[in-house]
């Protein structure tokens, strides 16, 4: 078998094995969040996060400090601004979220320009690198991934409830604002994580696409969560072998493969919804 | 003690005031039928009485035993719901949350309460239908069928009529007038609709910013506010 022996001989490299093992990880997790980010209308925060965390590696690189622990708590901390932004705006949503991007990726490219000058890590951090995930991260990816997977299922209902009406979630006693934050903070981890393979300006299509795709033929809330879990990892999972053989940019090849299931599934939510196939 | 009190209870949006002084009182089995012009801070009342937003001055006190929790709420639709992939099962079991407590999963109970109010509701049909796709009269029977699950005591209502045709909105008047006789609940809601909904309510509370008439329905009749109001359904109460 043709595509058994390319899997056994791309588990041969450790540096697949781990994008293989984290890149995998972060998929599920970002599509799971996806469905009540798209859901939700907040699908430009997770656009908007994924620039302040360009910016966040971009100084953490040029002062030599761990990429992902200086990251982490700042993504998160933007994260809590944007919602609140999105709750009590004289700046509107959309415009806030434009600055905060553009700001961060303009900080980003500035401090490397004066550090180490814009090369190929540059591009790496900009759009994924096969060998973005470095030993030491593998780790803390696993981990972080399966609290983000544990608290997602643990909180499902609750999530269910705030994303499709908050307003009876909070009359009758959710601690919607709560929970707001737990989906906002746990996508902000995923950004993170995923940043590394897929790229500080893609990172975002794991988020939106397979959420995005589901919706087009399903009408259930479980059966979007589980098709999407299902979209992402697939789309995840040949991206990252187009990219081993065809030397491809990993988080392009992810993204362009979402692309293709986004369409696909359009077409035939499309015919079905014709009444030309039942 | 009445199920809930509202006593001097004032509203405002950034210091500008929405509703003021309002003092009414709801005993369990009532049907009370906020009414008033667009902008007469019925919603933010409503939102007051739901704990999403705490007056300025005054305060609104529940008794009987009713917890903040226990309160059923049919919200206006919102944008987000229009293209929502949600079965109507899925919708009306999580009117179940406020049972879970610290549990994650919904148990038999809840399941057993949400096929009941299913039932109750005439919608057992639609169970496996997708939300989005049902006519406004059918989405409104499920969001009501949601609000019975997280309540045995009082449902608020907030125009649950915006948007349906005339036959259509009889038929739920009817379904609300039913669910507060047989089921025993008490009622709260707010239209504009006055007409249609005055067969129904026993009590009214007219706002207009102020409180301008709170009392039962023959006596909002025979009030020269009442008079005023329902003598002009097109032409609005002035």
């Amino acid at each position: 078998m043709v595509v058994i022996d390319l899997f056994n001989e791309m588990m041969t490299y450790p540096f697949m094995v781990r994008a293989f093992i984290a890149g995998t990880l972060v998929a599920l997790c970002a599509s799971l969040l996806g469905v009540s980010m798209v859901l939700k209308r907040y699908s430009m925060i997770g656009d908007g996060l994924s620039h302040v965390g360009f910016g966040a590696l971009a100084i953490a690189t040029s002062l030599h400090l761990a990429p992902l622990a200086v990251s982490l708590p700042v993504v998160v901390a933007a994260a809590f601004l944007l919602l609140r932004i999105k709750e009590s705006s004289k700046i509107k949503g959309d415009a806030a979220i434009a600055i905060i991007s553009t700001g961060s990726l303009a900080v980003g490219v500035m401090v490397i320009s004066m550090t180490t000058g814009m090369n190929t890590d540059t591009c790496n951090y900009l759009f994924g690198s096969i060998l973005g995930v470095n030993q030491s991260e593998v780790a803390l990816t696993v981990g972080l991934s399966i609290a983000v997977l544990l608290l997602f299922v643990l909180f499902y209902n609750r999530i269910f409830s705030v994303t499709f009406d908050e307003t009876f979630a909070k009359a009758t006693g959710t601690k919607a604002d709560l929970y707001n934050m737990l989906i906002a903070i746990l996508t902000a981890f995923t950004i993170v994580l995923g940043m590394r393979t897929m790229g500080a300006l893609l990172i975002s299509s794991l988020i939106i696409f397979p959420a995005l795709s589901s919706m087009r033929i399903f009408k259930q809330f479980k059966a979007v969560v589980i098709s999407s879990a299902i979209i992402s990892i697939v789309c995840f999972v040949s991206g990252l072998t187009m990219s081993y053989v065809y030397a491809t940019p990993t988080g392009a090849s992810v993204a362009i493969l979402n692309i293709a299931v986004f369409l696909i599934f359009s077409a035939i939510g499309w015919i079905s919804g014709k009444g030309l196939v039942k | 003690m009445a199920l809930l009190t509202c006593e001097n209870a004032s509203f405002a949006y950034e210091g500008k005031a929405a509703a003021k002084n309002i003092n009414f009182s709801v005993e369990s089995g009532d049907y009370l039928c906020i009414v008033g012009e667009n902008g007469a801070g019925k919603s933010t009342l409503m939102k007051g009485l739901l704990r999403l937003k705490s007056p300025t001055s005054g305060s609104i006190y529940l008794g009987e035993g009713l917890q903040t929790n226990e309160i059923g709420y049919l919200p206006q639709q919102t944008e987000v719901q229009k293209d929502f992939p949600a079965s109507v099962y899925e919708v009306v079991l999580s009117g179940c949350l406020n049972r879970l407590k610290g549990r994650p999963f919904y148990g038999r109970a809840e399941k057993e309460l949400a096929a009941e109010k299913l039932e109750q509701l005439g919608i057992t049909a639609l169970k496996h239908r997708a939300y989005r796709e049902l006519s406004g009269g059918q989405q409104q029977r499920v969001l009501l069928a949601r609000a019975l699950c997280a309540t045995q005591k009082i449902l608020l209502l907030d125009e649950p009529a915006a948007g349906l045709d005339p036959l259509v909105t009889n038929e739920l008047y009817e379904l609300i007038a039913k669910v507060n006789r047989e089921l025993g609940l008490t009622i709260i809601m707010v239209s504009h609709d006055i007409n249609s909904v005055m067969q129904y309510a026993s009590k009214v509370l007219h706002l207009d910013t102020e409180q301008l008439f709170f009392g039962t329905v023959e006596e909002y009749r025979t009030s020269s506010i009442g008079a005023r109001f329902l003598g002009g359904p097109f032409h609005g109460g002035n």
